[in-house]
């Protein structure tokens, strides 16, 4: 499956299917990320429920440094 | 005190977490600060490099109340897109409500600032906009129902100071929520110099982590935060044109 992660293209294997999974494959279950869909914002109850599609639009968002 | 929305703070300066020269220097900048206010931006993750450390992931976050900014919005719709992200982390419910109108100045959005500040009330964020100084612009903030007024002393990062006191002057006055004056300081004196106009607080950034040495300039911050306001509470003189001799006229030896 191809989304499109952070505006890039990302072909994801096909173990990856939940969100939950997308965050292991990437290894970052355990940092503070909020989960943007298709311009929907995702509760963290939902990482393991909600269903990666072809050619999502998933944006991976954290804080950094700023005034 | 410092009270915003129904929290109370026993520091009066807000932190601004970017552009240290490294995370153990903004560790021990953010100590000496004794603020318990840190600003954040919001930003994709770099997932494609090497894991980065995150300073935000380091911080015990028992201690801070995280005011994450909407910076890099130039619309209210960009901006309330950035700070529903934010408070579905699930770390905090503020807000730095932060929409730039000119990219050479950064300063701020007046329209777009309204009404952005507008819709996340209504979405029940405790609303923190930065602004222009402007004293009518403040006013209809404050009737909107917002939770602080942010007003900048000059643009951000400048370090020009406080380049229009009277206009400071005016919104502290007529303000019924509290004023922090954001962006612009440069140096101990600008920040002493808020507070003695009456100022809630002071939200500065650049002064402490551009410093040549920032966990010193964090600690003369805190000191003027504490002198400005112990002065504004003191209240000062009047100012004269011509000497007053403090030493008494009577008694004096005759040469």
């Amino acid at each position: 499956m191809n989304i499109q992660l952070n505006g890039k293209e990302q072909q994801l294997p096909k173990e990856v299917v939940t969100v939950e999974d997308l965050l292991h494959f990437f290894e970052l279950n355990n940092r503070i990320v909020i989960v943007e869909i298709n311009r929907d914002i995702l509760q963290k109850e939902q990482y393991q429920t909600h269903v990666l599609k072809e050619s999502d639009r998933v944006e991976l968002i954290h804080f950094v440094g700023g005034g | 005190m410092l009270t915003i929305a129904n929290r109370t703070f026993r520091s009066r300066l807000l932190l601004g977490t970017g552009k240290y020269p490294s995370f153990e220097i903004q560790k021990k900048a953010v100590e000496v600060s004794e603020s318990e206010i840190l600003t954040f931006a919001v930003r994709r993750m770099n997932i494609f490099e090497k894991s980065q450390p995150n300073f935000l992931e380091q911080l015990d976050l028992k201690r801070y109340t995280l005011l994450p900014n909407t910076a890099g919005a130039k619309t209210a719709e960009e901006a309330v897109r950035i700070a529903k992200l934010a408070k579905a982390s699930g770390l905090c419910d503020m807000i730095k409500v932060e929409v730039i109108g000119c990219d050479k100045s950064l300063l701020p959005d007046p329209i777009e600032t309204l009404r952005a500040s507008e819709q996340l009330l209504e979405e029940g964020f405790i609303v923190l906009p930065y602004t222009s100084d402007d004293v009518v612009l403040a006013k209809r903030l404050e009737q909107l129902g917002v939770h602080a007024i942010m007003p900048g002393a000059s643009p951000i990062g400048s370090g020009k100071g406080i380049i229009n006191p009277l206009n400071l002057q005016f919104i502290i006055e007529q303000s019924n929520v509290p004023v922090i004056v954001d962006a612009g300081i440069g140096s101990p004196k600008d920040t002493a110099y808020a507070m003695e106009l009456g100022a809630d607080g002071v939200l500065l950034n650049t002064a402490v982590s551009n410093a040549s040495d920032p966990v010193k300039m964090a600690q003369a911050m805190k000191l003027a935060i504490e002198a400005g306001r112990l002065g504004y509470e003191a209240g000062r003189i009047i100012e004269k044109n011509y000497g007053v001799a403090s030493s008494p006229i009577a008694g004096m030896i005759p040469s």
